[in-house]
């Protein structure tokens, strides 16, 4: 095709071309203030003749408008971007930089060493392979040394550069630069780096940046640059076990269905057994599909498009995986996370988390501790503010397939997105699944959840009745069973009294508990409705993240919310247990109505006020839109 | 492109890891490649209703190649915006409607007639004011109209100050209005893509190749490109330093002005009256890659509308252009 547009235009595809075999990595750099940052970023694309003569123009114009350094080219205005910024003689961002040798091309992170530093080195760090951390010869290592150490770490970042800068004032001396370099590995020794390379530097006067210096005749280690081309950083991504999140079903027609991403980690060749993590469904590679024809095999890194030898139903989402090196699939994790926002993260708030490409509600469900990124320590605490990093517990609405960050980069990484400014609030790296059954990995079922509805003539459903106690939900759940039962109709009824009886015997009353108790009737109910029932829940259920929980096991529409309500007052009045007066008599505490409070549902699919209706009233409302819902 | 280096690669060059793929583009540009499919897929997966900002230019040639590839065998599914000036050099013109006839897509123009007849013209108007009117007015009427919540553009981040710190998604609020200040963080490949009632989405695909990136890969990839991109014999004049292509019978010549015959080739397309040319021998693409190597000035130098104040383009994209 392009060669009838335009023949002069369309060399053969094999010609041989210059940087066919330049390789690309990507790093970050950090450093406080003054630590000749900018300059050394200037230094290395002036050094590799990436400074143009448009820009040095430039440059010798900004220098005298806005520069610090009189006369010399202030090699920070390069980079720093925005006019605002630039008035305040700050950098407030991560920018990206380039420059190339023929053998490397590299992209750079440069982030700032103050303000909004955890966000923004945070940012640059998570696509970044290798990090530089610089350090004035003359100040040695300080606080912010450690701080910007430990966040790379955490982030995944294996390989350290430690510029010692300004070595040329330190008058190029040995023993200052073997000091640093001694602190340094002392303190980055519990951070499990891969190489650690120290190279004494001078950005301002080019020493050891391109080409070894010969003022460092002691320094027998490489260039900065020869150090960036050589530096191998590539290998974890490959040898993980094969995840391949799929990102869009391609499906142009009838006869083609492929499923379009990104190989995350590890590799895949045609013929390889697959699983889908969440269903456990399995299958074999058909095609590896490209616009430059099929492929054999292809390893992280590259966008393909694979089809499988079965029907397999995938979405958006789904991970494919190697069926014996599986991730984990759950709703439940624990993480450390670096939060980005105003709002405090605390207990109980609920997101969009974003994980590979899926994106799920979740709730952070505990916070656990803050990490002290100077001392490695970490501190109770129930809370993380603005650019803090802490370990916390996250519950996904669905199971979500991950692995560990310190496993995998790709799969142990998600982003909190706050569901009301849509802000990207927090940044999560996952330390390990919470679920007890931790190695067990579902096993797809033949006979599926709409077979057994199917064989029963209905549409399974859940019918959860929520309200305080005494407002009838028992009374009209038992009416509305005994008809939809007259109708021929297969259910089954849990009353959360009665299953405190039994299931929920070991449970309390304490906020915690009454999660626990809404977590346990949700999941019961959700393996009867796959059983093909109609299930009626009666169950306070005063909160409502735990009943969006429960809602959320069950496909959409399936799960019918009722607000079964009455006036407080008149709840207290009925007190068909004698509930509230033994509360009043100070002989009960956490009752709902009573001293706790009830959420009432944010979005129910019908109201029954009992205040006004009779229980057989409301009874046949609740039937009527039951019918409606669960006729096949 | 840097002598010390350059020596030192071809003297102990061992192939590493990263050099053994199948494909024959080199690592680094397979990784770009693989890169910009990722995002234009996770747009079509996420949005209601996209668009490619198509301006016919060589970084639009990239990036319409890619998204051919990234949803093989389906078409793009998406159509393409071309915002044009009235002043587009024809082979530009000629070019996008052949290549959309070629491959089959749907291809919207959109452009200020109102503008254009009430006199509006990149000789008399000021070029700040022009540019937003013919082009970033234009943009974001054309966006409201169909109702796009995402927008493909070419921009990378290598190519301005400004641009260096633009996110891959790029958050625009109503009225597409672009503050610096509430851009999302970007971390790992997870994209925070959604959008509040009013808002829109602008993505650049080519967010982390370079000018020299983009023509390696027009080279390695066959693209088709306009051929004002190659050196050829055409009529100049030559005014404030820069060479301005005489492409129609509307220029508009100064005292003592002349017309000349020089062999030249354009480095960025825009309005013809607006754009300089360089003098170039590079009548093929490899020509202009190995001009590239040793150019000595960045490539926006030649468009007179960015020279117009500093931070300039900061400004424009402000105001929505991209």
């Amino acid at each position: 095709m392009p060669d009838t547009l335009n023949p002069a235009l369309a060399p053969p595809a094999n010609d041989a071309l210059p940087l066919q075999t330049r390789s690309e990595l990507r790093f970050l750099t950090c450093g406080s203030v003054d630590d000749g940052k900018s300059t050394l970023i200037g230094r290395l694309i002036s050094d590799t003749s990436g400074l143009l003569d448009d820009q040095i123009a430039a440059l010798r114009d900004d220098s005298r408008r806005f520069g610090t350094t009189e006369d010399e080219f202030d090699f920070a205005l390069l980079l720093d971007g925005l006019e605002a910024e630039r008035e305040q003689g700050i950098t407030i961002d991560v920018a990206y930089r380039f420059f190339a040798t023929p053998r490397r091309a590299f992209v750079v992170a440069d982030t700032p060493g103050h303000q909004q530093y955890t966000r923004n080195m945070a940012t640059g760090a998570s696509n970044a392979e290798l990090a530089i951390l610089l350090v004035d010869a003359r100040r040695g290592l300080v606080e912010q040394t450690r701080r910007h150490a430990a966040i790379v770490a955490l982030l995944g970042i294996r390989h350290i550069v430690l510029a010692v800068n300004k070595i040329d004032l330190v008058d190029y001396a040995e023993a200052r630069f073997r000091e640093i370099e001694a602190a340094f590995a002392a303190f980055a020794a519990p951070l499990a780096f891969h190489s650690i390379v120290a190279i004494p530097l001078s950005a301002r006067r080019g020493d050891n940046v391109a080409v070894r210096s010969a003022r460092t005749p002691w320094y027998a280690g490489p260039a900065l640059l020869t150090h960036l081309e050589t530096v191998e950083t590539g290998l974890d991504a490959a040898e993980a076990p094969l995840r391949f999140p799929v990102q869009w079903v391609n499906r142009p027609d009838g006869d083609f269905r492929g499923f379009a991403g990104t190989v995350a980690t590890g590799s895949v060749a045609v013929g390889d057994a697959i699983v889908v993590a969440g269903s456990g469904r399995t299958s074999k590679v058909a095609r590896i599909v490209s616009f430059d024809g099929d492929l054999p095999a292809v390893s992280a890194g590259r966008s393909v498009t694979l089809t499988l030898a079965d029907e397999v139903d995938l979405v958006r989402g789904d991970v494919i995986a190697d069926p014996r090196r599986r991730p984990a699939v759950s709703r439940r994790f624990a993480a450390d996370l670096v939060w980005m926002d105003e709002t405090e993260a605390i207990a109980g708030h609920r997101f969009l988390l974003k994980i590979g490409t899926a994106t799920v509600p979740a709730t952070v469900s505990r916070v656990v501790d803050t990490l002290d990124v100077e001392s490695l320590r970490r501190a109770p605490a129930d809370r993380l503010g603005l650019n803090s990093i802490g370990r916390v517990e996250i519950e996904t609405a669905q199971p979500v397939a991950f692995d560990s960050y310190a496993d995998n980069r790709e799969t142990g990484a998600f982003i909190l997105i706050d569901r009301s400014t849509l802000r990207t609030a927090g940044a999560g790296m996952v330390t390990e699944g919470l679920d007890a059954a931790r190695d067990v990995h579902r096993h797809a079922e033949t006979v599926t959840p709409a077979t057994r509805a199917g064989l029963k003539g209905q549409a399974a459903l859940v019918v959860w009745l929520t309200g305080l106690p005494g407002s009838g939900k028992s009374t009209i759940a038992n009416i509305v069973e005994s008809r939809l039962s007259a109708l021929g109709r297969q259910t089954m009824l849990l009353d959360g009294d009665n299953l405190r009886q039994g299931l929920n015997a070991d449970l309390g009353f304490d906020t915690a508990s009454r999660s626990e108790n809404v977590r346990r009737v949700g999941e019961v109910a959700k393996l009867m409705a796959d059983a093909g029932l109609i299930v009626i829940v009666a169950l306070v259920s005063p909160f409502q993240a735990d009943r969006t929980r429960a809602a959320a096991l069950l496909p959409e529409g399936r799960f019918l919310e009722i607000h079964v309500d009455a006036p407080a007052e008149l709840c207290r009045q009925r007190d068909p247990k004698g509930l509230y007066a033994r509360a009043d008599a100070g002989k009960l505490v956490n009752l709902t109505g009573g001293d706790q409070r009830y959420e009432p549902p944010e979005e129910p699919a019908l109201v029954v006020s009992t205040g006004e209706l009779s229980a057989d009233q409301a009874a046949d409302q609740v039937v009527s839109l039951v019918l409606a819902s669960c006729s096949t | 492109m840097c002598p010390p280096a350059a020596a030192r690669a071809a003297e102990n060059f061992s192939p590493s890891l990263d050099t053994a793929r199948s494909s024959g583009l080199s690592p680094h540009l397979q990784r770009l490649e693989d890169e910009a499919i990722h995002i234009l897929r996770e747009v079509v997966a996420e949005y209601r209703k996209p668009v490619m900002l198509y301006s016919v230019g060589k970084d639009s040639s990239v990036m319409l190649h890619l998204a051919r590839k990234a949803f093989y065998p389906a078409s793009p599914p998406f159509p393409l915006l071309h915002i044009a000036s009235g002043w587009d050099f024809q082979a530009l013109i000629q070019h996008r409607d052949r290549i959309a006839a070629a491959y089959g897509l749907e291809l919207l123009v959109h452009s200020n007639e109102q503008a254009a007849r009430a006199g509006v013209n990149p000789f008399d108007t000021e070029t700040g004011e022009y540019s937003r009117l013919m082009l970033t007015e234009v943009l974001k009427d054309a966006l409201d109209l169909h109702r796009f919540d995402a927008a493909f553009g070419g921009g990378r981040r290598d190519e301005e100050k400004a641009r260096a710190k633009e996110r891959i998604f790029s958050l625009r609020a109503s009225g597409h209005v672009w503050d610096p200040r509430n851009q999302r963080p970007e971390l790992w490949r997870l994209f925070n893509t959604r959008l509040s009632p009013g808002d829109t989405m602008r993505v650049f695909p080519l967010s982390n190749w370079t000018e020299l990136d983009v023509w390696t890969y027009i080279q390695a990839e066959a693209i088709p490109i306009v051929p004002l991109y190659l050196a050829a014999e055409r009529w100049v004049v030559e005014r404030d330093g820069a060479l301005i292509a005489v492409d129609d019978e509307r220029m508009r010549f100064l005292d003592g002005e002349k017309t000349v015959k020089r062999r030249i080739r354009f480095r960025t397309l825009g309005c013809w009256p607006l754009t300089g040319a360089i003098a170039s021998e590079a009548t093929d693409v490899r020509g202009v890659i190995a001009e590239l190597l040793d150019a000595r000035s960045s490539e926006r130098q030649g468009r007179l509308v960015d020279a117009a104040s500093q931070a300039s383009m900061e400004r424009k994209k402000r105001e929505g252009y991209f």
